[in-house]
């Protein structure tokens, strides 16, 4: 697969459609399997890896549902390139980090990867554009029993199916719903929201997953529980709490427009002007400011902007994408001039001659 | 005005959000204290996985206990239960069987629950234990080969294909 051609568009959680978009970026389900007959990665010898990795390439790269899926050999790209699928999240920061023989099959659309010897043996992964879990459960299940046809997965007749991490045991499934929600942060009210989630076993993480901060106010919604509910039930788990915490955001949202129209106002004009004439800005600030601009535009503060293109921005702003996009390797400082310079000219360009999108 | 958690004068008169509409609330200095640290805390981590076990194994069992549990060691990967206590991922399949008795707890507490009733694989219904075995000959065949007992080995060896051949499409 050429890396440098997938550099140009946003894939598949940033597209900008589907239904909810306007806060829910993307919806996600990953399910963990390990090969019955060989030992679970931290056991795993060199030779075991490769081998595992080849038995699962081939049969993969066989299954004719994903058709055009792609084989990406992790452990010989090079540390941008493995941080340009992190970016996408394609693969996971523990597949780019670690050693050893490791790949990824990925779809031409990019809504199915498939890491091969992450912490587990197989992580198969659907993504879709706004809330669509049912959808992308259908799929994924689809894929697994394909897949399942060909080799033998770890299966314990009480426990099922059985993963190196016993939080993960069972169904290896996880739910995750990227969700946008500036307005509960602005109100003070997200850090309640999310200890009433935890009481009901579901977990909310950052933008890129475990231990990552909430950067661009995006928080990610998944199932804590793997064992003893049905696949059916853990999606629904996830997906009848989405419509309550968007209902939320909405309400926040209405009350910053009535309550403090101004400072919102303001607050947005701000933000777009910074990222439209900044000379120099770090990735952590322009997440920030895309984040307001992102919910001006939802809010018809600001309108001439598409959030398909401020998605774009979101991803194309980030180390491994810059550079990607330039070219060249950037250290920090010269990575924040040209983010600057890429942010001026896509932000600057809307005004005038793309008046044709509105 | 008095507070709404006890009979002590509310000195505190707090406006909250609330699903976006303000609501007001009148503490005393105790209550109100209580009720901002309970707001301002970081969000709850759920329990990590170390975390749980220490504080599972803490409970009812001897230091003595302990060390014996801790080098005991699973007789297909060879992982003790010390190694996966400190990595948090165990080494194999039949880990599950063979520290059944100590994962039941942990499983508990993480999940709540002991028994799958989700998916399961087409083939193999009844369980892989069988196939996990190949781990555990596998590696005593090659030890035998390293002590050069080449009647073990050989013999092992028909007990793997006897396996393997059970599902010929995979190798």
């Amino acid at each position: 697969m050429d890396l440098n051609e997938l550099v140009r568009t946003s894939g598949e959680w940033l597209r900008g459609s589907g239904p909810e978009s306007d806060i829910v970026i993307s919806s996600r389900i990953r399910l963990a399997r390990n090969l019955a007959e060989y030992p679970f990665i931290s056991r795993a010898s060199q030779s075991d890896r490769s081998e595992i990795e080849a038995v699962l390439r081939d049969r993969i790269l066989q299954i004719q549902e994903s058709g055009e899926l792609e084989y990406v050999n992790v452990n010989e790209l090079k540390g941008i390139d493995r941080q340009f699928l992190v970016e996408r999240q394609l693969i996971s920061r523990e597949h780019a980090e670690s050693e050893g023989a490791r790949g990824v099959a990925i779809d031409r659309r990019e809504q199915v990867s498939l890491m091969i010897n992450e912490e587990d043996h197989l992580r198969i992964q659907v993504m879709h554009s706004g809330l669509d879990l049912p959808n992308a459960w259908e799929q994924i299940d689809r894929i697994d029993s394909l897949i399942a046809d060909q080799v033998t997965f770890a299966y314990h007749p009480k426990l099922g199916f059985l993963t190196a991490c016993p939080t993960n045991v069972g169904t290896g499934l996880r739910v995750s719903v990227m969700l946008h929600l500036p307005a509960l942060v602005i109100t003070r009210q997200i850090d309640k929201v999310f200890r009433s989630l935890q009481k009901i076993s579901l977990a909310v993480r950052g933008l890129y997953g475990e231990g990552s901060q909430a950067m661009g106010d995006f928080y990610q919604i998944s199932n804590q529980i793997t064992l003893g509910k049905s696949e059916i039930d853990l999606v629904k788990q996830v997906g009848d709490i989405v419509p309550v915490l968007i209902d939320y955001e909405r309400r926040a949202r209405d009350f910053l427009v009535r309550e403090s129209h101004e400072n919102l106002h303001d607050k947005v004009s701000r933000a777009y002007g910074i990222l439209r004439t900044a000379q120099t800005i770090s990735s952590e600030e322009t997440m920030h400011l895309l984040s307001s601009v992102r919910m001006g535009v939802n809010l018809g503060l600001i309108h001439d902007l598409q959030i398909p293109t401020l998605n774009e921005l979101f991803i194309h702003t980030q180390p491994a994408h810059l550079q990607k996009l330039r070219g060249v390797e950037l250290d920090t400082a010269d990575r924040n001039i040209e983010r600057a310079r890429y942010l001026r000219r896509h932000l600057n360009k809307e005004d005038g001659d793309n008046s044709g999108k509105n | 005005m008095k507070c709404q958690q006890c009979n002590k004068t509310a000195t505190f008169h707090i406006t909250e959000l609330t699903k976006g509409k303000p609501q007001e609330l009148h503490l005393c200095e105790d209550h109100a204290r209580q009720y901002l640290t309970q707001s301002d805390e970081e969000p709850a981590v759920a329990p990590s996985l170390a975390g749980v076990l220490a504080h599972q194994l803490a409970v009812g069992q001897t230091a003595e206990e302990l060390a014996k549990l801790d080098q005991r060691s699973c007789p297909v990967c060879g992982i003790t239960f010390y190694e996966f206590r400190n990595q948090g991922r165990l080494g194999c399949p039949y880990d599950y069987v063979c520290f059944n008795a100590e994962l039941e707890p942990l499983i508990v507490n993480i999940h709540g629950e002991t028994e799958h009733v989700g998916k399961k694989p087409a083939k193999y219904p009844e369980g892989t234990e069988k196939r996990t075995q190949l781990i555990r000959m596998r590696r005593e065949m090659k030890n035998a080969i390293n002590d050069e007992n080449y009647e073990r080995a050989s013999q092992l060896r028909d007990e793997i294909r006897a396996i393997e051949e059970v599902s010929p499409k995979h190798k």
